[in-house]
Formats: structure tokens, C-alpha cells, sequence
């Protein structure tokens, strides 16, 4: 454990060094990308337990919607609170759907995640209170009681959203190492003797699906305070295909590798859009297809020596 | 007699198949017990109804004068009854040492955020299991890569985490080679020794029940047609007749 964090601390004392120096442009992307990977890092949290959601652009956009709206409504604008808070809110607004989803596996709990996401990607355009269509804008935040300054806005939004990836990093690889984290493991093996060692599937499943949904709400809160404005796209199935994309991209056996493929897609897509916009798809589409080929089990898999063990 | 499990009128039909037949079954603790009978005479329907997979038309099962009858199998195991499986269901992409573990955890209820799941108490807990089944070799080993009659003995060593009182082996000998039957035999039987708990095998194999069990338990077609000890349940005609098959007791008219 203090190996863990002494590594995560180093990790992350390098990350904020080397953050100063680059570019805002980077600094922008790199926000963006640990913001959206903290929301794959909850489904690949699902997906240890054998299931895949499709509707994680609503947690996200969940998130996004609490914390602009306690910034608009509330005058809260601490960078540090707006991320708890929205991953808070998605968490209580996701709970009661918690013990319908966990009965149900594989396509099924797939498909109705992504049934839930439209409906709320439905209510969210139709709410006028919400923006409607055209969403809602998100000030300035402040940290620890200081406005930010134009030269540093950038950089703070990255070294807050650094340090919380780092955090749900540090606390992801206890969780996967945990009694509970094994269990998850068991479940997509075999359900029947989890219940018939005494286990619990459905409250297993429940519980991971909340924490999913909580790191979501956070990483939507992120990416809203670095945005500057929120919109029901948020909540699109395609957003929510995107955080599936990271999450199969990095595989289960790494929590790393979450983080490295969020930003692997924020490069691929920056790139892809600027030199050929209209078929940048096609270009994500075949590297996952490489991905999948040639890495079956993620790109954590590369350092990965033994797939089974989650040690680091 | 306090009996560790008793089954009082317990019924249970498929449509028009009768799997239990109003069945008056009392096991005292520590007994060594076979249920044997032909492919679909109600042995495995049995097991399934006093592990809650099954729930009876009619009828009660009390386990140590607690009535479990309609409780699930997750609340039965709690109360002290484990089971393996003709197929073994095990966690095939985990190690073996690492099923263990899921079985500890989840049987004592120690599920955590935090607390590892390998921690030192809680591998060497395992480790002393694996050992008393000759396992511990194989505890690094994915379950996946384990011959057949290892993840049997597996399938056993993970029901045995959770120190239950009564243990139901379903077939335990099953798909596993004709030579390696009694070292796997022995070796169960060896690890269950000086444990304080009952054990239910489903066998179909008469060396085993003879050399194993204090008593038999015959099935056929739902009913109980012989309860005793091996040498005169073996010997009883009906038995002979309908569930070893043998000949001479065919083709002679039932008495």
C-alpha cells in the first residue's frame, strides 16, 4: 500500500511538472482526457464484473448538469467540491435503478443502460430549466477560495482533474485487489457458486454500478468546468460508445492503461479532425480493430506480464 | 433424535414426473451417506431442494431443527450446508489459491473496499485447505488449465472453505478416469477426517458407495425403495433391479 502510494505520488508530482510546460492547447486536451477517462475507469469497473454499459454518457452527464447548476444557482465555484458534488448527484440520481440492472447480464444490461441515457438525453433536451437543446454555460472556477487568473486557468483545471484521476487511480487498484474486487472477478466466471458460496451477485453488481456511476458524474463535472458549458450531447449514446471505445481499449488488467487510452483517443480524434474531419471515424474505427486484433486483452496488457493477477 | 437434516413429506413434481415422492429422509450428524439410483430418479432434485436451487411442492427440510425449506441457496450456505457439482463450477480464469479466496470471502462475509484479498491470514487459511486435498501445488495454476479430476477435487476443496455441517457431493467421481477414482476417493475422504460435518455423496459408482458410505439411500422414480447400510441396501432385490441393473434380478419376476 505505501509502495502504491509513494508510485501514484511520484506519478503524479511528474505529471503536474511536466503539465507547467506544455502548451494550453495540451494542457486543454489532457484535462479532457483524464476527465473522460475517469468515466471508462468506472466501466471497466463493470466490465471485471462481465458487464458493459451503454449509458455512462448520462452519469457523466449528470455530473456536468450538478455542478453548473450549483455554480450558477448556489455560487459554488470551488474546483475541488464541483467534482464531488457531481459525482454525488449522479451516484443518488443512479442508485434506485441500481437493483433493476443488477438482475440482468450481458446484452440485456447493455441495452437498458442505453435505454435509460436516452430517456435522460430526452428529458434533458426537453427541459427548458436544463437549456433545452442548447444547454448550459459554467463560469470561471475558483480553488481553495482564489480566482484563477487568465495565464493559469489551464493549467489549475489540469493539475485539480490530475490529482482527482490520481486518487480514483490509487483507490481503483485497492478496490480490484480487494475482497470485493475478487468477488466482482468471480461474478463474470460464474454467478451460481458465488450465490451458492454465500456471496451476493445482485448486491455486487448494484454497489459497482453506483461507483461507476459516481466516478462518471466526476469526470462529467471535470470536463464541465474545463468546457466552460454543458449540453444534453453529454448524455448521447455516441458519447457513451466513446467511453466503451477507452474502455476495451485499455482492458481490464491495468488502471493505467484507462488514463493512457483516454488520451490516446483525445489525440487520435484531435488529429484525425484536423487533417481529414470527415473520416476520422473510419480512423478510430480500424485502430480498435488493430487494438482488438493484436491486444485482445487492452493496451494494459503491453506491461502486463500475467493477465489473470490484478498485482501491480 | 435431534437429526442434523430431516426432509418431512417432501414433494416435488415436474409435470407429470414425480422427482420426490412424499420423502421421509433423517440424517444424523457426522454420517457418511450415498443416494444412489438411476439417471432421473430424484437423487440430484433432492440435493437441489435442501440447497434452496429447488423449493418443494410440499413437504419441510430442517437443518439442525431450522426449518430452510424456501430459503435461497446464498441463505442455506450461511446456515452451514455446501455443495459441489457433477460439472465443477469453478471461476476457470482465476487461480486456484485465488477460488479459494472468492469462497472464503464470500462465505464469511468479509467483503471489503479495501481489506486485500490476499492478505497473509487470509492465503494461509487457503493454503491449509488446498493441502489437506493435495492441492497446493496446483494453487498458481489458472482453474482452466486443471485436469478434470483436479477441478473436482477443486470443486470439493471449495465447498469445504466455508467449514459447512453438511456437505453434498454431487458425483464427485464422475467424469474422472477409472484408476484415478479411489486415489481421488481416499483423498477426499482424508481431508474431510476429523471434521465435524456430515457428507451426501450422489454416486453411481457401487465401489465407491461400498467402500466409502455408512449408509445408502436408494431412488427410484421419486421414491425411497432401500435406506441401510451398504451391504444390505446393495443386496435388496429392488435395488438390484432398478438401479444396478443387474440380469439375473431383470429377468426374474418381481417378487
Amino acid at each position: 500500500m505505501a509502495k502504491l502510494l509513494f508510485t501514484a505520488l511520484v506519478v503524479l508530482l511528474g505529471c503536474l511538472g511536466v503539465g507547467l510546460v506544455l502548451p494550453k492547447w495540451l494542457q486543454f486536451m489532457l484535462t479532457m482526457a483524464m476527465a473522460n477517462g475517469l468515466v471508462s475507469l468506472g466501466l471497466v469497473m463493470l466490465m471485471r464484473g462481465g458487464v458493459v454499459a451503454f449509458g455512462q454518457g448520462l452519469m457523466a452527464a449528470l455530473g456536468g448538469y450538478t455542478a453548473a447548476l450549483v455554480f450558477e444557482h448556489f455560487q459554488w465555484t470551488d474546483a475541488l467540491a464541483l467534482p464531488l458534488l457531481g459525482g454525488l448527484s449522479a451516484m443518488l440520481i443512479t442508485a434506485p435503478f441500481a437493483p433493476l440492472l443488477a438482475r440482468y447480464r450481458g446484452i440485456f444490461f447493455s441495452m437498458l443502460t442505453l435505454a435509460l441515457s436516452m430517456v435522460g438525453y430526452g428529458i434533458l433536451v426537453k427541459t427548458e430549466s436544463l437549456g433545452g437543446s442548447d444547454g448550459i454555460n459554467m463560469g470561471r472556477v475558483t480553488l481553495l477560495g482564489q480566482a484563477l487568473p487568465d495565464a493559469w486557468v489551464s493549467y489549475s483545471l489540469l493539475a485539480v482533474t490530475l490529482c482527482f484521476s490520481a486518487i480514483s487511480l490509487v483507490w481503483a487498484k485497492v478496490f480490484f485487489a480487494s475482497t470485493r474486487g475478487l468477488v466482482t472477478r468471480a461474478i463474470r466466471d460464474n454467478e451460481l457458486r458465488v450465490e451458492y458460496m454465500g456471496g451476493s451477485v445482485a448486491q455486487t453488481m448494484a454497489i459497482n454500478f453506483v461507483l461507476a456511476a459516481f466516478l462518471a458524474g466526476m469526470g462529467g463535472a471535470l470536463a464541465v468546468m474545463a468546457l466552460g458549458h454543458i449540453d444534453p450531447n453529454f448524455s448521447y449514446w455516441t458519447t457513451s460508445g466513446e467511453y466503451v471505445f477507452v474502455a476495451i481499449l485499455a482492458g481490464s488488467q491495468s488502471v493505467l492503461a484507462v488514463m493512457l487510452s483516454s488520451a490516446l483517443l483525445e489525440v487520435v480524434r484531435s488529429f484525425s479532425s484536423a487533417y481529414f474531419p470527415t473520416t476520422w471515424q473510419f480512423a478510430l474505427g480500424l485502430f480498435l480493430l488493430l487494438v482488438i486484433r493484436f491486444l485482445p486483452q487492452g493496451l494494459g496488457a503491453l506491461w502486463r506480464a500475467k493477465p489473470q493477477e490484478d498485482a501491480p | 433424535m435431534s437429526w442434523l437434516l430431516s426432509a418431512q413429506g417432501v414433494h416435488k413434481t415436474f409435470g407429470a414426473v414425480v422427482a420426490a415422492h412424499d420423502l421421509q429422509i433423517n440424517i444424523r450428524a457426522g454420517e457418511r451417506i450415498s443416494l444412489i439410483g438411476s439417471n432421473g430418479a430424484g437423487k440430484t432434485t433432492f440435493v437441489n431442494m435442501i440447497t434452496g436451487y429447488i423449493q418443494p411442492d410440499a413437504g419441510q427440510i430442517l437443518l439442525a431443527g431450522t426449518n430452510i425449506t424456501g430459503m435461497t441457496p446464498r441463505d442455506i450456505t450461511r446456515l452451514g450446508v455446501a455443495r459441489s457439482f457433477q460439472i465443477p463450477q469453478l471461476y476457470p480464469s482465476m487461480s486456484v489459491l485465488d477460488n479459494m479466496l472468492v469462497a472464503q470471502t464470500t462465505h464469511d462475509n468479509q467483503l471489503s473496499w479495501w481489506r486485500p484479498a490476499q492478505s497473509a491470514a487470509s492465503r494461509e487459511r487457503a493454503e491449509a485447505v488446498l493441502a489437506r486435498f493435495n492441492l497446493w501445488v496446483y494453487r498458481h495454476r489458472l482453474v482452466a488449465e486443471l485436469p478434470g479430476g483436479v477441478r473436482k477435487l477443486v470443486d470439493i476443496a471449495l465447498a469445504m472453505m466455508g467449514s459447512p455441517k453438511l456437505l453434498l457431493l454431487d458425483e464427485p467421481t464422475s467424469g474422472v478416469a477409472a484408476e484415478e477414482k479411489f486415489p481421488m476417493m481416499d483423498t477426499v475422504m482424508q481431508a474431510l477426517d476429523g471434521q465435524a460435518l456430515t457428507a451426501l455423496f450422489v454416486e453411481h459408482d457401487m465401489d465407491i458407495v461400498s467402500r466409502y458410505c455408512q449408509r445408502v439411500i436408494a431412488f427410484y422414480s421419486g421414491r425411497i425403495i432401500a435406506d441401510d447400510v451398504p451391504s444390505v441396501a446393495l443386496a435388496n432385490a429392488d435395488v438390484r433391479r432398478y438401479v444396478t441393473g443387474e440380469r439375473d434380478v431383470l429377468e426374474a419376476p418381481h417378487a
